[in-house]
């Protein structure tokens, strides 16, 4: 369309040579202008009527207009670029396969970055070890852009230059060298093959110097057992996507048990299947003392103290092998035993038992057990490598810390000065050696205490491999150029062993030689892994365990245990400086900026500790005195239904204070009451004066009884009552007729027209969802949700656009509720059986939910918002445009779901909220795609529009139909669970679709006729009633 | 008219032997004489309340609405609660000077002037909520249909909210031109009293050039029929929108068809109360005793106990209604409004509105000042909690309890509350000083039929 017409404009164009034009088209006037000549007329000149006055006046106006016009808004500065980088085009997302690997976490993801900058975590969905992110490592794009990063290498508490660094240690070491002084190199575990010839060709170097590998929170137990049979120091790996029968014996796996990553194969096999006409599922039994996601997702939970656990360990495997013990046990957890053993024998190689135990006999009796039954879900040939620590190394080097027998210690990824147990005298200690030097992302408590820092970069500006599992590699890139001036671990150890290749060309080069083959590792590094075929051979299970039956069977219970476990949101509190995991509530407390002792109902009032809501419903909770051997502590504490009698439980990775902001300083420090690396404790327990605010945002706990919230139903009656029995549709009556609501004849609005274009859906699986939180994480990333901080979560003001609501069971079960409910008969009853069911029960059944608009086909909030600044877009989406709003929060009133989140106040570039949002460098997170709200405005889920509009115009353009999950939103994105499922129903072959007319599907509060788009698919438990 | 005679069983409802001059002299007296003491410390307080909510609107528009007690579940508490409380209160007056006007009820001649004046004033109050509780205030003009550069951008025809400003400015509007069409007669009557120039020049521009002829007096009748008749169904309109806020949505507890005539017969009733509170302080202060007599508060009363009545059948009817409709969510919001965290504030309400009245059967109870004055208030308290009650109680537990949570308001919403009454009463006063207080024009048209003086001449 671009041909260049020429439009005649007048008839002498049309004449060839005609002078005039051929001056016009080189001229903008035909003549010159004579300016010399009337300036240089003195007669006119002389009679203008301009005079001297007049003159300066219009040179003064000129000025000050010409002032004036200069005067501009703020200026931000931003620089072009002059030579365009390859790869790099405005608008358009890169990304790139890199892996996670603090020590903690170890995860293979994707990265995605936009004009250069890392923006978002996403799951790997290639890889198949460890490529589902949690909450923590979506998270972790965050702690990057964190202000409270080190800049640059320091010594003796002063900004130094990395050379001077170099040459000051260096000096140093070869001094210790020489005198052969003991020097200890501490490290988290890297799992990573390079890093480790690195560390050997570096002790090589320095003979002084010994490895010991510290995880801040120990899988040493299992690692030992592992150890012990296998002859590598290492753990079994599990794919419970296969198991029928799931005994969890105190193992939280679907939280950090042994590294975690287990919800993706769990969620697979608890979603309901039709095999020969009938539908099944797995069985879940757990064990445990705290209320874990793994309890909260089980069928039977079964609250047992770490005594009980060990003893219930030794009759299951005693009575497996045929010689039941005859020692004591309670009758209700013999019957679990005998129904445990009856299971696992029914389902043989289907079925698997774990354990958490913290003991090197149970965690032997684990493998045994599976040995026994042949279990085709637990991988002893490819076990985990991803922890390395052993207790004994490490109490050993404190030991010799403390006696002075070490001169030297470097750190890497680890703080042992917060995360030890007797921190306090080992950071003494560590400022009397010689030489120190800390590799850290922050001054920690290690950092301050050592002589020399060395500024790590973070995960995402660097190089690294790892070998997660045995026969399964992994490699990191960077993925942006070093913020600060920083450098590797790797890098500065090869430097000071004199080498002068970087840790990069290590890499290259050991994967060329050792790893790769005939792999390219270009491709290798564009996917992010390599499976080769590595296994470990053995010679099968032939110990004897009588001895580990023995101790186990006859250990006994402290009066009162305290069981330290990692948080879902904090893990071992590495990135306690992160916003978006402060404020992330905790999956089953739903409390955020905080961790609190879990005491169980009984023992509270026992003790005398309350939990109280004060006027704006905030919840408060009484301090403890808690005392473990000679250290004590005060705890706020919160009574936590389902936490077993004679137990309570605390969070790792609060109570930080060096290296984090005044606002991220929240909690207990729980590291000190970890002594011997023990996550369970003897541990006595009295009240503290005053009241501990929480920032929960959830102050209920119950369902009340409104089962059509979450609807459920057991595996038996879904397998032989018809769908309208357990998922009925509700009704309402019209001329005495019944009618379905759902049915035209009974709805009085006009539907929109559907049959063109897209029309997107979600559908939520409630029976996949296992409420870890990863969409949560994912979601505040994607869409630039605010951080808002402690205070006003506490004032019932998240922003939080997903929600995972979690309710308890009042009485036994869900289905309990729902009959007490329907069995209340007159006011009187009604008064009194509505105030009991406000309180969960004791061990409650516990379900999850995940809430974000509904994104209704008949949105209350659409009719009632006067300057319709929220109205339905034409693919199924509630639009909200915010620019539109002037925020007089009807909608969210009007809305059934409470979805809706108001800016109360402005987020962003306010001091009042320090957050990413409040400096340049934590904004660079921020997603350019979306939209960052104002104050005064409504905000809610967009069903990230951005993403399926980018969806449909990347097909547009490449002229391409749109497949079936091309289609994508930030939470059905992270959840590797599956539970979550987005795209198209127009489109009728879609996933999507085929679940809107499954029998288990639903729509939340169908009654009021909202006809959403997002939709949930009913629960369906595989209870065991003779076990309740 | 067929004024002329009054049955010599009915009370005088001017008593105290008043000659024409006499009411003259006691009108004009407020606003021709000086301001006492009581009337500055009264003043000075309602200044001071009024310019303390100045801040706090300040304060909150400056910062956000977070300064408020609100949360993602009730985001609406004291400031829609005030706004309906307010709007209530404006009532009173356009079913006196309309509704009682085309019933003939010569009794209302005492008292319309003052409580049209309370309806301004209060509408005026109530106009503020709408406005400051929005997230960005300085954009409330886009809920006014106004042509505009923003593309399509339309108002939202189908917003209960939408249909709140119209009902809102139609009644403040028609409120206004009433009260001052029949100010006229009395502007000029202090215009022609006045002696100071400055004085003058205000009420003769005030009064319109009313010259008090015959015409100007039958115009005057005609255009007072016509705005009583334009008046009346905004009696009714007015606060059946404001329910609308509440019956269109679908909150269990605001999603209720009884809504329209239990918010007209509230805001009857609480507009009575205010006028009662407010008269008779005012019959004291300003010696109005003749005309704002015993029997008028005993009438006012009898009106506060009925409407009370009715109001209390709503409450009955919507807690009948809620168990007999077999929605659990509704029951629910019901049981949970009486016996729940809010319980306080729900017997509040059913205490002050529904129990008090019922006093006003007793004619000694009823036509003591004393205790008229003390229901008045306690009237006005509880139809303040009776908006907060529909609000926040129905809000802050709907239909899926993880979102449930409280309310509690902090010393900004109150703030606010109290600056408006402040600036209510200051209104007030300055009119209680500047504007004849009483129609005395139609007074004196029934003095002859109702004045003691006459009635003792005429029954001798």
């Amino acid at each position: 369309m671009s041909t260049n017409k020429v439009y005649w404009k007048n008839v002498a164009q049309l004449e060839k040579d005609n002078e005039l034009v051929q001056k016009l088209e080189q001229n903008e006037f035909v003549d010159k202008i004579p300016v010399d000549q009337f300036l240089g007329d003195e007669k006119t000149m002389g009679e203008s009527n301009t005079n001297r006055r007049d003159f300066l006046k219009y040179v003064g106006f000129s000025t000050a207009a010409a002032s004036l016009a200069a005067c501009e808004g703020p200026i931000i500065k931003s620089v072009p670029y002059v030579v365009q980088p390859e790869q790099i085009i405005p608008g358009i997302s890169n990304y790139y396969a890199t892996a996670i690997a603090d020590g903690f976490d170890f995860r293979s993801i994707l990265i995605k970055t936009r004009e250069g900058r890392p923006i978002k975590v996403e799951n790997n969905h290639e890889t198949p070890v460890l490529g589902d992110a949690n909450a923590r490592v979506h998270a972790s794009v965050l702690s990057m852009y964190d202000i409270k990063r080190l800049q640059g290498p320091k010594a003796f508490g002063k900004d130094i230059k990395w050379s001077d660094f170099f040459s000051q240690v260096i000096v140093k070491l070869k001094a210790m060298a020489v005198s052969n002084k003991p020097v200890v190199l501490m490290t988290q575990t890297f799992a990573s093959p390079t890093t480790q010839k690195i560390i050997n060709k570096f002790i090589e170097q320095f003979p002084n110097i010994s490895h010991v590998v510290y995880d801040t929170i120990s899988c040493s137990h299992a690692l030992d057992a592992y150890e012990k049979i296998y002859g590598v120091r290492a753990f079994a790996d599990y794919d419970f996507s296969k198991a029928e029968t799931i005994v969890s014996i105190g193992a939280d796996i679907l939280g950090d048990w042994q590294g975690g990553g287990y919800d993706c194969g769990y969620a697979k096999s608890r979603v309901p299947k039709k095999i020969n006409g009938k539908s099944k599922m797995s069985y879940h039994i757990q064990f445990e003392s705290n209320m874990t996601l793994s309890g909260a997702n089980a069928d039977n939970r079964i609250p047992t103290n770490p005594t009980n656990q060990k003893k219930i360990i030794a009759h299951i495997y005693s009575k497996l092998k045929g010689k039941p013990l005859s020692t004591d046990l309670s009758s209700d957890y013999k019957k679990a035993v005998d129904k445990v053993v009856a299971l696992l024998k029914k389902s043989k190689s289907k079925a698997v038992l774990v354990s958490g135990i913290e003991d090197v006999a149970a965690q032997e009796l684990v493998l045994a057990i599976n040995d026994h039954l042949r279990s085709e879900v637990i991988d002893t040939a490819q076990p985990k490598l991803i922890r390395q620590g052993s207790n004994e190394a490490v109490d050993q080097l404190i030991e010799k810390m403390l006696k002075g027998k070490v001169k030297g210690l470097i750190t890497a990824g680890v703080n042992p000065c917060f995360t030890l147990p007797n921190a306090e005298s080992f950071t003494a200690a560590l400022s009397k050696l010689e030489l120190s030097v800390a590799f850290s992302l922050k001054e920690d408590e290690t950092a301050s205490a050592s002589k020399f820092v060395a500024a790590s970069p973070h995960y995402l500006e660097s190089w690294g491999d790892y070998q997660f599992k045995k026969g399964h590699y992994a490699l990191a890139q960077p993925t942006i150029r070093p913020l600060f001036d920083t450098q590797q671990f790797q890098d500065v150890l090869l430097k000071l062993s004199g080498s002068n290749s970087s840790f990069y060309d290590h890499i290259k080069s050991n994967w060329s030689e050792n790893i790769l083959k005939e792999n390219s590792w270009n491709k290798t590094l564009h996917d992010g892994f390599l499976s080769s075929g590595e296994v470990i051979k053995s010679d099968g299970f032939s110990f004897d365990l009588t001895p580990q039956v023995k101790i186990l069977s006859e250990s006994s219970a402290p009066v009162m245990s305290l069981v330290l476990y990692p948080k879902t949101g904090m893990g071992d509190g590495q990135q306690a400086n992160n916003p978006w995991l402060q404020e992330f509530p905790d999956p089953i407390s739903r409390v955020s900026w905080d961790n609190y002792l879990t005491v169980s109902a009984k023992d509270a009032k026992k003790i005398g500790l309350k939990n109280v809501n004060v006027a704006n419903g905030a919840l408060n909770g009484s301090y403890a005195k808690v005392i473990v051997g000679d250290k004590s502590m005060i705890i706020p504490v919160l009574i936590q239904p389902g936490q077993a009698n004679g137990t309570v439980g605390l969070a790792f990775g609060y109570g930080e204070r060096r290296g984090l902001q005044d606002e991220m300083q929240v909690g207990v420090n729980a590291y000190p009451f970890y002594t011997h690396f023990n996550r369970v404790q003897e541990v006595s327990i009295t009240p503290a004066e005053g009241f501990h605010e929480f920032a929960c945002v959830q102050l209920h706990n119950t369902l009340m009884g409104r089962g059509d919230i979450i609807k459920e139903t057991t595996l038996e009656i879904f397998n032989t009552k018809d769908k309208e029995y357990w998922n009925p549709i509700p009704k309402v009556s019209k001329n005495h007729i019944e009618y379905e609501v759902t049915s035209p004849e009974v709805d009085m609005w006009q539907a929109f027209d559907r049959t063109v274009g897209h029309h997107f859906n979600l559908s939520i699986d409630l029976n996949s969802c296992t409420g870890c939180g990863a969409c949560v994480i994912a979601c505040h990333a994607e869409n630039n949700v605010p951080v808002v901080g402690k205070q006003e979560i506490r004032k019932s003001r998240d922003m939080h656009w997903l929600r995972i609501d979690r309710y308890y069971s009042s009485g036994e079960s869900f289905g309990e509720d729902d009959k007490t409910k329907e069995n209340i008969s007159g006011l009187g009853d009604s008064l009194t059986t509505f105030g009991e069911m406000e309180k969960a029960s004791e061990n409650p059944q516990v379900a999850f939910q995940p809430v974000m608009c509904q994104h209704c086909n008949h949105a209350p909030c659409e009719t009632v918002c006067p300057v319709a600044a929220t109205s339905h877009g034409r693919q199924g989406q509630n639009h909200m445009a915010y620019n539109r709003c002037i925020g007089t929060r009807y909608c969210a009133n009007n809305c059934p779901y409470k979805v809706r989140r108001f800016n109360w106040f402005l987020y962003n570039k306010n001091d009042e909220f320090d957050y990413h949002m409040n400096n340049d460098l934590g904004r660079m997170v921020l997603n350019p795609d979306v939209v960052v709200r104002s104050r005064g405005v409504m905000e809610k889920c967009s069903m990230c529009i951005q993403m399926t509009q980018k969806t449909i115009l990347d097909a547009k353009l490449e002229g391409r139909q749109i497949k079936d999950g091309d289609f994508k939103c930030a939470c059905s994105d992270a959840c590797s669970s599956g539970a979550m499922v987005f795209g198209d129903v127009n489109d009728k072959t879609s996933k999507v679709s085929s679940l809107k007319e499954d029998d288990r599907m639903y729509h939340l509060l169908e009654s009021v006729g909202t006809k959403p788009n997002v939709m949930y698919q009913t629960k369906v438990r595989n209870t065991d009633e003779s076990l309740k | 008219m067929a004024s002329h005679y009054e049955a010599s069983i009915r009370k005088p409802l001017v008593t105290g032997d008043k000659t024409y001059h006499d009411v003259t002299m006691d009108v004009a007296a407020p606003v021709e004489g000086n301001a006492n003491r009581q009337w500055w410390i009264v003043f000075g307080i309602a200044l001071t309340a009024f310019l303390w909510g100045l801040g706090c609107i300040a304060y909150t528009i400056g910062t956000g609405i977070g300064t408020w007690g609100l949360n993602k579940t009730v985001g609406w508490a004291w400031d829609i609660t005030n706004f309906v409380w307010w709007v209530g209160i404006g009532h009173a007056g356009t079913l006196i000077s309309a509704v009682l006007l085309l019933f003939r009820q010569k009794w209302r001649m005492a008292i319309n002037r003052s409580a049209e004046a309370m309806t301004i004033f209060s509408v005026i109050q109530a106009g503020l909520f709408p406005i400051i509780h929005m997230g960005r205030p300085w954009l409330a003009y886009w809920t006014l249909p106004i042509p505009n550069t923003f593309g399509s951008l339309w108002v939202n025809f189908n917003s209960p909210l939408l249909w709140d400003v119209f009902a809102i400015s139609t009644y403040l509007s028609v409120s206004l031109v009433f009260w001052w069409t029949g100010l006229l007669p009395d502007f000029a009557m202090i215009r022609d009293r006045a002696i100071k120039p400055f004085q003058k020049k205000i009420y003769s521009l005030l009064s319109f050039g009313w010259s008090g002829r015959a015409k100007d007096w039958q115009r005057f009748e005609e255009v007072s029929l016509v705005l009583a008749g334009l008046a009346t169904p905004l009696v009714l309109s007015v606060h059946t929108i404001v329910s609308f806020d509440f019956a269109t949505s679908v909150i269990p507890g605001w999603h209720t068809t009884i809504f329209p005539p239990y918010f007209v017969a509230g805001a009857i009733f609480s507009g009575f109360a205010m006028v009662q509170t407010l008269l008779i302080i005012m019959r004291k202060v300003s010696n109005l005793e003749d005309y704002i007599t015993v029997q008028h508060i005993e009438l006012m009363n009898i009106v506060i106990m009925i409407t009370g009545s009715i109001v209390g059948v709503a409450y009955i009817t919507e807690l009948f209604i809620a168990w007999y409709s077999g929605v659990e969510y509704e029951q629910y919001a019901f049981l949970n409004r009486a016996t729940g965290p809010y319980w306080w504030a729900y017997w509040s309400m059913m205490t002050c509105n529904v129990f008090s009245p019922q006093f006003m059967w007793f004619k000694k109870l009823r036509t003591s000042i004393v205790f008229s004055f003390i229901i008045s208030i306690v009237v006005n308290i509880g139809m303040w909690f009776e908006r907060f009650v529909i609000i926040v109680t129905s809000l802050h537990r709907d239909y899926l309890p993880s979102s449930w949570t409280m309310f509690s308001p902090t010393f900004v919403d109150i703030g606010i509350f109290i600056g408006t009454i402040g600036f209510f009463f200051v209104l007030f006063l300055l009119y209680s000083r500047t504007f004849p207080v009483i129609a005395q024009a139609e007074v004196k048209t029934i003095l002859k039929s109702s004045g003691e003086k006459y009635k003792k001449l005429r029954d001798g």
